[in-house]
């Protein structure tokens, strides 16, 4: 793919991945051809509505579905980065689809850390905090008991948690919101993970917890050199955190590019429905722009033409494409159709004819 | 604006709950969720009430429609004190005012289907025959944008913005003055949220209805409300215009709430990251200037005609 940075040096190759999910006996897919490339000190942010397939995809990279009932086609590649004794750097590449549970296990956890949306649902709440953060060490690596305390209070301490001796001997019950997932990112990085998964990781939080941790994840991403994939709907934190951006809709892809690129100039349609239909500042006295109809559901999933046609209905059929791929608009800003070039919003029409 | 009648005044209410410890499960302390707040809500106009969680600002919304019991102050409410139970059904309060909850699902009741729940306002306060509740349920239907045929349905047939639009849609049924709206769409998508939102709007603008916002979304808040209150441990912090507050905060807890919400300017991030970073350091460094002893939120002072801070007095200032 045409990005700017060549391939080599990802942290993540994902190409052409379908996931599909088994309903009544059948399988449909959730994600369809996705292709994205997560590079080691970045924040790549993926958004859409929900339903649009963003943590499916996550989840797809970090293994965490019921394998009984799903299906992962293409290939998800790991660039493992192994320093030798010599000090130079190997890098050994593992495929993630179809991997086996040991394997996998190898790697989560250890080389990938997530971050859950529900800090409360994440936590076991019959475990002290210090005992769950150490449990990671404990399957991982090889220190010994001091150590691993240590450790325990160094990550409590650095995710910016006061008095970190005596809230390793709390339960999750007895923080707070913005502890409790200042705890779950404490367990993401507590082996030092290269790729960091973000699920929604500050849609439960007050704003100013919200910025804390937002800042907290760039500290820790820039320290560590690490690639992080934020998934998320607030385009505001978006804008504030990330440093490239996938726009997703209907398990799709439909644009990408740096975050300067989407947010100053955005292409695809659905792109600018979502940036349109924003609460701003200047927006106060008009009604917002909302999307016609609906994200289709996994079995109504459109699987030919522009997933998008439908609800930009004012558009004619002759400006989709039959099968839309991605177009190169700038180095590094790809977008799926051909639908953006005429593309306009109904009433912005009227202001051009007169 | 200043023409418009008072519709509810709120004065010097308080909530404060009981800590029970010990063996005999004596009153040790309380919560002071509400402490000392005072507010006039007039006719046809919106209020936000903005603050973090635990702040008290559902507490209020909670005690004005009588879900929770005030332990001191006053709701006056045309003239009379609503805070008894006797009065509220007395005035017809409980009509004049309605709530939307945050969580569209379980405001339903999952057994009913959407005539019964809508009718169920309509049944309490008006005198209406079973086909007066059924064009009216559908009128309803009709102005928060669903199909007449969404009467017969049940509320897990409906997505999460349909939903929140029934919810609405039971608000307004019994011709409210105020509805109280608690974080109505902090659970919804973006555009979904744009469209609840339009018609909240609509709503008010058809029917004159008061609305009190409660949210921790000021982007939400700034769009739908002109007044605003800033509500910190228990307290209002700051009052004032969506102006005042947005372009001339005074108090540095509202500095602080508004430089966290994130901003759709990337290429003014780092210097928006650094601002933020600075009014956190001061808001961490000077509490004693801006809290009392005991950590408590000063009395409001007027400073403009419709600008409140919460600052010590003018003297001490600076």
């Amino acid at each position: 793919m045409g990005f700017v940075i060549v391939s080599e040096n990802s942290l993540l190759t994902i190409q052409h991945v379908d996931t599909a999910f088994k309903v009544n006996g059948q399988f449909y897919n959730a994600i369809t051809d996705v292709s994205l490339d997560l590079y080691p000190d970045e924040i790549l942010a993926i958004v859409g509505e929900s339903g649009c397939g963003k943590s499916t995809l996550a989840t797809s990279v970090i293994g965490l579905h019921n394998m009984s009932s799903t299906e992962i086609s293409g290939s998800i590649v790991y660039h493992q980065r192994v320093v030798k004794e010599d000090g130079s750097i190997s890098i050994k590449d593992h495929e993630l689809v179809g991997m086996s549970a040991d394997e996998m296990n190898a790697l989560r956890g250890n080389d990938m850390g997530m971050i859950f949306q529900d800090p409360l649902a994440a936590l076991n709440p019959l475990m002290r905090i210090g005992d769950q953060i150490k449990e990671n060490l404990d399957f991982h690596t090889t220190m010994s008991e001091e150590e691993k305390r240590a450790r325990v209070i160094e990550l409590l301490d650095q995710v910016g948690i006061p008095k970190p001796e005596r809230v390793a001997k709390m339960y999750p019950h007895e923080l707070s919101g913005g502890m409790r997932q200042r705890v779950i990112i404490a367990i993401a990085i507590a082996c030092k993970p290269d790729v960091i998964i973000a699920d929604e990781p500050t849609t439960a939080l007050d704003v100013t917890i919200q910025a804390q941790i937002l800042d907290l994840l760039r500290d820790i991403q820039e320290e560590k050199h690490a690639g992080v994939i934020l998934i998320t709907h607030d385009l505001g934190v978006v804008a504030e955190t990330a440093d490239r951006v996938a726009v997703m809709y209907a398990g799709q892809i439909v644009e990408v590019g740096s975050t300067k690129q989407i947010f100053e100039n955005p292409k695809h349609p659905y792109t600018r429905s979502l940036l349109r239909s924003m609460p701003q500042a200047d927006s106060e006295n008009d009604d917002l722009y909302v999307i016609d109809g609906m994200v289709p559901s996994l079995k109504n999933m459109p699987q030919k033409g522009c997933r998008f046609a439908p609800r930009v209905s004012w558009i004619p059929v002759s400006e989709h494409e039959e099968d839309p791929v991605m177009h190169e608009v700038e180095p590094g800003h790809e977008v799926r159709c051909t639908c953006y070039k005429n593309f306009k919003f109904p009433d912005e029409e009227q202001v051009d004819e007169q | 604006m200043s023409e418009s009648k008072d519709l509810i005044t709120i004065k010097d209410l308080c909530v404060h709950y009981p800590i029970r410890s010990g063996f005999f499960n004596r009153i040790t302390d309380y919560v002071y969720a509400v402490d000392g707040v005072n507010f006039t809500i007039k006719a046809g106009q919106s209020y936000g009430i903005i603050g973090e969680s635990g702040s008290g600002k559902s507490t209020i919304g909670k005690t004005i429609v009588g879900l929770e019991k005030a332990t001191h102050g006053q709701i006056i409410y045309d003239g009379y004190d609503v805070t008894k139970r006797k009065n509220r059904k007395k005035h017809k309060y409980n009509k004049d005012v309605q709530m939307i909850f945050q969580d569209s699902l379980s405001s339903l009741n999952p057994r009913k289907k959407i005539l019964d729940i809508i009718a169920e306002p309509i049944r309490n306060f008006e005198d209406f025959t079973e086909d007066q509740v059924k064009a009216r349920v559908a009128e309803l239907l009709n102005i928060v944008g669903l199909e007449e045929e969404a009467m017969y349905k049940f509320p897990h047939q409906f997505s999460g913005g349909q939903r929140q639009r029934i919810g609405v849609a039971r608000a307004v049924a019994s011709n409210p003055k105020l509805i109280i709206a608690d974080e109505p769409v902090s659970a919804l998508d973006l555009s979904v949220q744009a469209q609840v939102l339009n018609y909240m709007k609509k709503i008010q603008k058809d029917l004159g209805i008061s609305y009190m916002f409660i949210s921790h979304d000021l982007g939400v808040v700034y769009h739908m409300c002109d007044n605003l209150a800033i509500m910190h441990r228990g307290k209002f912090v700051e009052i004032g215009s969506r102006d005042d507050i947005y372009n001339h905060p005074q108090h540095i807890y509202t500095k602080r709430l508004l430089a966290a919400i994130p901003q759709v300017d990337v290429e003014h991030r780092d210097e928006h990251r650094a601002y933020r970073k600075q009014v956190e350091k001061e808001f961490t460094e000077n509490q004693d200037k801006w809290y009392d002893e005991d950590g408590k939120v000063y009395d409001l002072r007027q400073i403009s005609e419709t600008h409140w801070v919460a600052l010590p007095d003018a003297g001490e200032e600076k």
